[in-house]
């Protein structure tokens, strides 16, 4: 199969979507002209014009809000926030307004919206370009929270967060878009809310998403040598999240590891801890292990960043741990 | 006739960020320099002529783009470099970085990640200096970009209600990003943004240093004694693109001459040398002095050392 990167997946998903569907249209800082601050949209204002792709004044709590108000009324907008740091610009939208609409209002219409943003640590950027804030969006009844690791993962879920009639917050990772792999040439969809099986293993679990999937799976590759089979899930939706494949794996390895790149208090490894804990708890030889960002804001500097997030190391190590 | 000293520190501080965003750049490109910054260059006359307007108790908050707000407010730049670089000797402790250059005890309430972050607690600075009944002002920088975030609505009218002696100074380079104001906003004179508030407002040459000075100092001494807030759009232009990866396909080489050839350091030294008050062999000296000053700086921020990885936990809380 043809390997493309990360960044293509998502720029051919926009393209094949706006394409096929002329409800879509995608808005957001520098998405036009520039073709969006990593990349991702490049090329897309050429083709469509800005009619269909939009570049927005610096308005995040605006561009959520038009987002919201054109779904409601007939369209499929994709907007985009630059960093995710910036996601509490507009949270006031998110969670009050397209979250909770349809709810509030019996269930008579719809939300079909898609924020897309990118995430995560590895720039050295600091603190205000750096963070993971996806715990914060798990904790919104209504919304749609994925994240994908792969090119394919990449590509087929942006297509079905489109085309899916909720609010959807697909959140990226800032160092996962040069990186490559096999995407299928012909149409398909990953379906949002399934986790997949990146390496099948015996003796432990590990669990994660997003760009810790790629540290879990190189700390495999080396356990692999020391004699130990780890099976990694990539989780890649966080809400609503698979719980069926989490207890899958745990019933068999009856061990687990949970990688997360956010910070480790109220995080995204807590959720799923507790999911394992309420619905699996008999299959567990050892207690759960977290790997998990610092609990504290991302420092600038390359040495205290790089310690402050998850390396396959200290996965390595977690897993050792729980075999003891 | 203009004081001599008060040329050489002009002229000084904009060849110091200057030649400090020259070397950044050259740093970044050698990956010396690790992710990102946002160069002042071009717009130096804004931050030099606004803060040589102010008392050192005064406070300032920056930008994104914040080399040139940091240097210009007494930054040390030794320190400013190591910090850029994620060193220790940093003057936040290579925490912060680029994009939040900031010493409290000099007035520098600190540069910002975020669009328009710093405009609401430039309105907590006057607020505290209202309250407290000292004389002191806050100068706050954003960019055009900035001016479409809630945030600068909600501040300049909380401002302007309770007359806090805040200066809103709008870094105008006609772009955020790759967006201009053409396409960003509806009113193309920025200054009219105040209006609604009934604030006073006014454009200047953001090219010429003496231009902002002038209008700065005069705002500074109304707020001072009393009578509020202002808001001064200083009309400039980056030199560079928006961070290092930008092909500034958005903007015309013609347009980046127009501006260049309004470059505010040579166009400051030729006015200085053509009243006498500096002679060019002055000037060629002081640009000497600032290359070594600069080199130094580089080389003490390369030799220094890291961060320790205990640094990672500490100064999270008071
Ligand atoms: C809230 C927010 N949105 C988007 C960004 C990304 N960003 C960084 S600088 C910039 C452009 C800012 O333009 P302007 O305010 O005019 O300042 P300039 O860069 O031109 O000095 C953008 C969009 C950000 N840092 N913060
Ligand atoms: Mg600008």
């Amino acid at each position: 199969m043809r390997e493309i990167t990360y960044r293509q997946a998502l720029n051919e998903a926009l393209d094949e979507e706006l394409t096929r569907d002329r409800a879509v249209f995608v808005a957001g800082e520098d998405v036009a002209i520039y073709g969006g601050a990593y990349g991702v949209t490049a090329d897309l204002w050429k083709k469509y014009g800005d009619d269909r792709v939009k570049d927005t004044p610096i308005s995040e709590s605006a561009i959520v809000g038009l987002g919201i108000g054109a779904a409601l009324t007939g369209l499929r907008p994709v907007v985009e926030i630059m960093y995710i740091d910036f996601i509490p610009l507009a949270l006031e939208q998110i969670n009050n307004q397209a979250a909770k609409i349809r709810y509030m209002f019996g269930g008579k219409c719809k939300v079909p919206l898609t924020i897309r943003t990118e995430g995560g640590a590895g720039r050295t950027l600091g603190a205000h370009h750096s963070q993971s804030l996806e715990a914060w969006l798990i904790h919104i009844p209504g919304l749609k929270v994925v994240m994908p690791a792969t090119p394919a993962d990449a590509k087929g879920l942006l297509k079905s967060s489109i085309r899916d009639d909720n609010p959807v917050v697909f959140i990226e990772h800032k160092m996962l878009y040069n990186t490559k792999g096999p995407v299928p040439e012909e149409e398909y969809l990953v379906p949002i809310g399934r986790a997949e099986v990146k390496k099948p293993g015996r003796d432990v679990s590990i669990i994660t998403y997003s760009r810790m999937l790629l540290f879990s799976l190189e700390a495999a590759v080396s356990l692999e040598k020391e004699g130990i089979s780890a099976e990694v899930v990539d989780l890649r939706t966080l809400l609503p999240m698979d719980v069926e494949s989490i207890v899958k794996t745990v019933k068999k390895t009856h061990r687990v590891v949970i990688v997360e790149e956010d910070c480790k208090t109220g995080g995204t490894g807590a959720e799923i801890g507790m999911t394992i804990m309420e619905n699996a708890f008999d299959e567990l030889d050892a207690p759960i292990k977290r790997v998990a960002g610092a609990d504290v804001p991302m420092p600038k500097s390359p040495v205290l960043e790089r310690l402050a997030i998850p390396d396959p190391e200290r996965i390595c190590q977690a897993v050792k741990e729980v075999l003891r | 006739m203009m004081d001599k000293t008060l040329a050489v520190q002009l002229l000084k501080q904009m060849m110091e960020i200057r030649q400090f965003e020259d070397k950044i750049m050259e740093l970044l490109a050698k990956n010396v320099a690790e992710g990102g910054s946002h160069l002042y260059a071009g717009m130096e006359a804004v931050a030099v002529g606004a803060i040589s307007a102010l008392r050192t108790d005064d406070y300032i908050t920056s930008t994104h783009r914040g080399h040139g707000h940091a240097i210009a407010k007494d930054g040390d730049l030794k320190a400013l470099m190591a910090e850029i670089l994620g060193r220790k000797t940093g003057v936040c402790k290579g925490k912060g970085g680029s994009l939040h250059l900031a010493d409290v005890s000099k007035g520098n309430l600190g540069a910002n990640g975020v669009v328009g972050g710093s405009i609401g607690l430039a309105t907590g600075a006057g607020l505290s200096i209202k309250m407290k009944k000292t004389d002191q002002v806050v100068l706050c920088f954003f960019g055009d970009g900035a001016t479409n975030q809630g945030i600068f609505y909600e501040s300049l009218n909380i401002a302007s209600l309770w007359q806090l002696p805040v200066i809103y100074i709008c870094e105008n380079n006609f772009y955020g990003m790759s967006v201009s104001v053409k396409r960003a906003s509806a009113v193309q004179d920025l200054s009219k943004k105040a209006l609604a508030f009934d604030m006073p407002a006014e454009t200047v040459d953001g090219m010429d240093v003496l231009a902002v000075r002038e209008s700065v100092s005069r705002r500074v001494n109304q707020a001072r004694s009393g009578q509020g807030p202002s808001f001064i759009v200083a009309n400039t232009y980056r030199y560079y693109g928006h961070s290092r990866s930008d092909p500034r396909v958005y903007r015309t080489r013609e347009e980046e001459k127009f501006w260049r050839e309004r470059d505010p350091i040579p166009n400051f030294s030729r006015k200085m040398i053509e009243q006498g008050i500096l002679s060019q062999e002055e000037v060629t000296q002081l640009e000497e002095q600032v290359k070594q000053a600069i080199e130094e700086a580089t080389e003490y921020a390369i030799d220094s050392p890291w961060p320790e990885p205990e640094e990672l936990y500490t100064d999270l809380y008071a």
